[in-house]
């Protein structure tokens, strides 16, 4: 064997090793949670609240809490998402607003969650006086997750090609009809795709509601959208690191970050089959 | 009436276009407002003053000097510039080691003049006391005028002490020092796997493969920095303090362990991008010369690249730097300068997440806080302006 492949055989079985040990970590996270918390899971731990100090009991009130956010930051985000993304692909020309807008949503895409936090703290929970409360969280979690679906929503209408456009121009249809009956169907799955992914960063995220609406322990479910709510990676990140018996809680810890897991298990293969769906119908 | 209609469609879309932008003067405007108080409270806890005798030379006292001498660490006046005197330091609660309490007055209205006898008798003391209980001036004692917190105490201090009493400290060096320290660990441990893997997926795996590891790798970027926390301290963290022998093993190390995983995603993926759109023909004109595939990837890809791969890496610090919660629980979050990987660290983020709860509203420490979220927010901009020229940098021609 010439030296050349012999060391071009060692470097690319070196890469190999590597990127398999990508995947080893992502195998060894996943299946460490999934056999740590199988046994946690049952149907009362997901339908009781936590007893003894959260050390026992299920964990409804955060899976309640979780779906509010969810629900909230949605009705805000994916709206304004989706019609910010028709604006920059459709109706803008291509200068330097468009421009201007893509870094804008760059940037706001790489601000940390942290400082969401901070942000949402100090103009929703104390200039507006929306307080600690679900309507607080949603728009601070909303606002994190816009670039997402503006950036999903770009993409879904950038595939599709111009000929569609100029076909409905020729029948006659103005450029909001054509938006409307032959554009934005046949985009949608694709958006939907953003909106399922925003879905799954809003569960996830537990920096930007730790001072607008989470809530350590509550007794009952929130009744308003100004009510403080429990939060499923909120309840992890106490369960995990401060509470009355960490050791006692371990199960309860596990079995929330495998629904947590689980969660964004699901959102991606959602995610993928939606996409796989919608290439399918462009060919 | 149709058009009109089309008309007020756009602009409705206009206005949402322009909300990404709006969202980030909002939070500009916000954290500097919430923040720039900071530069304006005084170095000694709010309502509160350092009082000592008129025939005391020291005319002013900085913030550490404030807190060693409360601590006893400084003991006489001759180290801080004054006398050669012990110095006596009083807390509004030794007051009754000094004096009845009938001597206070039912309502404690006659606290100021005890003060000023007090302060009369010991030339060598500094109080430490409420406004609303100072002595008249003109009794023979001086309100020490510490001045304000200034760019060189918050940017220049080593030490963070938000609840050090009667001065706060707000060294933020050792936050940075620690962010920083954490995160370029965590790339140094991230970028070779993630190179590896971007030149693995764009270069050597099939696109059956491919379409294996694609999923793999955005469900590595999906799980929550929580959960990858959690991992952290169940697993990492008590493997660390085995092999090391360590008393914690939340450490510098785990926290790089962990962001180096939760970094590689963004590695990855914007690295296998910049390979990608390496020209075709550039690729075939090296194989043509007689190049093996190794050495056109080493020799002539991954220069061509190198701008994208660059970009890839900074975007990873900046992931790594922002990072909060996984950060929070792992690596111990003790405010000092690091030395090794095998101390506990506290970052930016992670100090704002653990103290904000617990700062009033409005007051000095809340205000820090946002200064550091600030400066997160600043180091965040520029990762990404960073970013934005590096990757519309043209590769150089290759003749």
């Amino acid at each position: 064997m010439k030296r050349k492949t012999l060391i071009q055989n060692i470097a690319f079985g070196i890469f190999r090793l590597m990127a398999l040990s990508v995947v080893a970590i992502l195998v060894w996270i996943i299946g460490f949670l999934v056999v740590k918390g199988a046994g946690a899971l049952s149907w009362e731990f997901i339908t009781e609240s936590p007893t003894d100090g959260m050390t026992k009991g299920g964990i409804f009130p955060a899976i309640v809490g979780t779906l509010c956010l969810v629900v909230g930051s949605m009705v805000f985000a994916f709206p304004i998402g989706v019609m910010s993304g028709i604006y920059i692909n459709e109706y803008a020309a291509n200068n330097w607003v468009v421009k201007f807008i893509r870094v804008m949503t760059n940037n706001l895409s790489s601000i940390p969650s942290i400082v969401f936090g901070l942000f949402g703290m100090a103009l929703f929970v104390n200039t507006l006086g929306f307080g600690d409360s679900i309507l607080a969280g949603s728009l601070t979690l909303g606002l994190l997750v816009l670039p997402i679906v503006i950036r999903t929503t770009e993409e879904a209408l950038k595939t599709i090609p111009d000929t569609y456009r100029q076909g409905s121009y020729a029948l006659g249809a103005s450029k909001l009809t054509t938006i409307r009956k032959v554009i934005l169907p046949m985009a949608m799955p694709n958006i939907t795709t953003g909106l399922i992914l925003a879905v799954g960063r809003v569960s996830g995220e537990t920096a930007p509601i730790l001072f607008t609406c989470a809530a350590y322990f509550l007794p009952k479910l929130p009744t308003s959208i100004f009510d403080q709510v429990m939060a499923l990676p909120y309840h992890l990140y106490v369960l995990a690191t401060s509470g009355t018996d960490i050791e006692a809680a371990r199960p309860v810890a596990y079995g929330t970050a495998l629904v947590l897991i689980l969660i964004v298990l699901i959102v991606n293969l959602l995610a993928g089959v939606l996409r796989g769906y919608f290439n399918k119908k462009l060919r | 009436m149709k058009k009109f209609f089309e008309t007020v469609v756009e602009k409705i879309l206009m206005v949402s276009g322009t909300i990404t932008s709006l969202t980030i003067i909002l939070i500009i405007v916000f954290l500097f407002s919430q923040a720039t108080g900071l530069f304006n409270s005084s170095v000694v806890e709010e309502n509160h003053s350092l009082v000592v005798n008129s025939q005391n030379r020291v005319q002013t006292l900085t913030p550490m000097q404030i807190k060693d001498i409360f601590d006893q660490e400084i003991t006489s006046w001759i180290e801080v510039g004054g006398e050669d005197e012990d110095i006596i330091v009083f807390r509004f609660s030794d007051i009754t080691s000094y004096v009845s309490e009938e001597e206070l007055g039912d309502e404690f209205q006659f606290i100021p003049q005890v003060m000023s006898k007090i302060i009369n008798e010991n030339p060598a003391i500094i109080a430490f006391l409420p406004d609303q209980y100072l002595p008249n001036p003109t009794d023979g004692t001086r309100v020490m005028d510490c001045g304000d917190i200034t760019l060189g105490d918050f940017f220049g201090g080593e030490e963070w002490f938000p609840t050090a009493q009667p001065a706060p400290l707000f060294g933020v060096l050792p936050l940075i020092l620690g962010t920083l320290w954490v995160s370029l660990a965590a790339i140094l441990f991230a970028l070779p796997f993630g190179l590896a893997g971007a030149i693995f997926l764009s270069e050597l795996a099939s696109s059956r493969v491919r379409s294996l590891l694609k999923p793999i790798i955005e469900l590595l970027a999906g799980i929550p920095s929580v959960v990858y926390g959690f991992f952290g301290l169940v697993v990492i963290v008590p493997l660390l303090q085995d092999w090391f022998n360590l008393a914690v093993g939340e450490t510098a190390l785990a926290g790089a362990i962990i962001l180096a995983i939760m970094a590689l995603p963004t590695i990855i993926t914007v690295a296998e991008d910049a390979i990608r759109s390496v020209p075709r023909t550039i690729r075939e004109a090296s194989l043509a010369l007689g190049a093996s595939k190794f050495q056109t990837i080493v020799k002539v890809v991954i220069p061509y690249a190198v701008s994208g791969i660059m970009a890839a890496v900074v975007l990873g610090i900046g992931r790594a730097i922002g990072e909060t919660m996984a950060v929070l629980m792992v690596t111990g979050n003790a405010a000092v300068i690091p030395t090794t990987l095998l101390e506990p660290v506290r970052t930016i983020p992670a100090t704002i997440a653990a103290e904000l709860g617990e700062a009033p509203t409005g007051g000095v420490h809340y205000e820090a806080l946002f200064m550091l979220g600030v400066i997160l927010f600043v180091i965040t901009l520029v990762i990404s302006i960073t970013v934005e020229i590096i990757a519309s940098k043209r590769p150089k021609q290759i003749m």
